[in-house]
């Protein structure tokens, strides 16, 4: 009898603490704004972040010396260094104008971090093309950026889609460090609810939870993906 | 049509071609052979640039090829170009693969590119495979492919750079038959290749080439029955067995 009424006192304790987690005060809104947040920095940074990884990657396999130049350094100094304190850098001494929004600054530091780790992803897609079917372009009349566009990129794409998935989910996980500048993202909704209620099992199970979703959502996307461009290559 | 002086190559220390002149005229047939090494191919590529010769001029059609200033795109638009490897867009469909450049470069319309890709496709007996992949045909095929993706370019001479060594023994002849039929048809081609039926009966001037040199040249018949170097007498002893 012991064990029962212990079990259901475990029971009732649990579900009152899961109602206090998320139900009360109508907090599962908290981690919808929090899990908004984070979408939002993650796919702006993703978009901005591949844009500016491709021009990365670009120059660094450039003929020209300063644009390799640049971009090595860049790279070497993104991946050297942590991503917190790249945030911290964006936030307390790039932008410090007071008008300056907490998101915006998020979302920059996040793309200027990916596009790194894009432009390397790029790059090896793009050296993994064999080179005849560069010069095949170009002997065909083709410019080398036609060449590029139409022949070269296209092929690196499908190479590069599994590294450049698991950036994207890298990526979302990374995001989580935004509250330390302030933003409301899923992981701030956490501690903020843990210091109303005291305690902090619920909340960490439920945000793992939404992270996960996303992440299996985004693999599964990126593996439907994968599919579509190997079409080619059945037989 | 194509005329080389003095043309020189080197890749760091090694001297690939060293001092290659030579002129081919309109419809000739020219068949470059030669020891592996012998700079033969280095020489082909460098016919539409995809070598950049280290010194010496190479004019085509009165165009100075090597001169910084020459829209070397426009230029490669009149030479079609086949490789060993076929090179095929792998991630295009044949038709595709015809039609990409014609419609790029502004050459012809999507219609006109279509229904001329179907033609080339038939003429090479492929027709039925317009809507496959590169992946799904056989070697032969391939190279078949690869021959009319570059004649859609309506080039005015053709370079072949061993377009049969990656076959399989029994899928050399189609494609053999396709350059034949090319070559009846009046184009300039110039082919490298160690397939010596082919440069006796289609080559109207064989080459051979040796240490980056044009060694000796010759019509078919003088060059296969009466070599005059030492050097060829020795390469056809190996080669015609």
């Amino acid at each position: 009898m012991d064990i029962l009424s212990a079990l259901s006192a475990w029971f009732q304790t649990a579900g009152n603490n899961f109602y206090q987690a998320f139900l009360y005060a109508d907090r599962y809104k908290l981690y919808l704004e929090g899990l908004q947040v984070t979408l939002t920095v993650t796919i702006a940074a993703i978009i901005f972040g591949t844009i500016f990884g491709i021009i990365l990657a670009l120059m660094k396999i450039s003929s020209v010396k300063i644009f390799r130049f640049i971009s090595i350094v860049y790279i070497d100094f993104i991946r050297g260094t942590p991503t917190m304190v790249q945030l911290l850098i964006a936030y307390l001494v790039i932008f410090t104008s007071p008008d300056a929004s907490k998101m915006m600054v998020a979302i920059f530091a996040f793309s200027c971090n990916s596009a790194a780790y894009i432009a390397e992803i790029i790059r090896s897609g793009i050296i993994s093309v064999d080179k005849g079917q560069h010069e095949a372009g170009r002997s065909l009349g083709l410019s080398k950026s036609q060449t590029m566009i139409s022949i070269i990129m296209p092929q690196a794409a499908r190479m590069i889609l599994p590294t450049y998935a698991s950036e994207f989910i890298v990526l979302v996980k990374e995001t989580a460090i935004v509250g330390y500048i302030g933003l409301a993202d899923l992981t701030k909704v956490q501690s903020v609810i843990t210091s109303r209620t005291y305690e902090a099992f619920f909340p960490l199970i439920i945000i793992a939870l939404i992270y996960l979703g996303v992440t299996t959502i985004l693999s599964k996307l990126f593996a439907a993906m994968e599919r579509k461009l190997n079409e080619h290559d059945k037989r | 049509m194509i005329s080389v002086r003095h043309l020189h190559k080197y890749f760091g220390t090694n001297h690939v071609l060293n001092d290659i002149s030579e002129e081919i005229n309109k419809g000739e047939k020219i068949v470059i052979v030669g020891p592996s090494g012998s700079g033969k191919s280095t020489f082909l590529r460098c016919l539409n640039l995809l070598e950049v010769p280290t010194s010496g001029q190479i004019i085509i059609d009165g165009v100075d090829i090597t001169d910084k200033k020459t829209d070397i795109n426009k230029v490669r638009e009149q030479l079609g170009m086949v490789f060993q490897h076929f090179n095929l867009f792998p991630h295009l469909t044949v038709m595709q693969n015809l039609t990409l450049a014609p419609v790029k470069l502004k050459i012809m319309s999507k219609e006109e590119a279509d229904e001329q890709a179907i033609k080339l496709l038939r003429r090479v007996g492929l027709e039925d495979k317009a809507k496959s992949y590169p992946n799904q045909l056989s070697g032969g095929q391939k190279q078949r492919i690869a021959i009319v993706r570059s004649l859609a370019m309506r080039p005015k001479i053709m370079l072949f750079d061993e377009p049969t060594s990656a076959l399989d023994p029994e899928m050399v002849g189609e494609v053999l038959e396709v350059m034949k039929e090319l070559a009846n048809e009046g184009m300039t081609m110039a082919v490298v290749t160690h397939e010596m039926g082919f440069a006796r009966e289609v080559g109207t001037r064989i080459l051979i080439m040796d240490e980056g040199r044009i060694i000796e040249q010759a019509p078919p018949e003088e060059f296969f029955e009466n070599p005059k170097q030492e050097r060829t007498k020795e390469f056809l002893s190996k080669v015609l067995k």
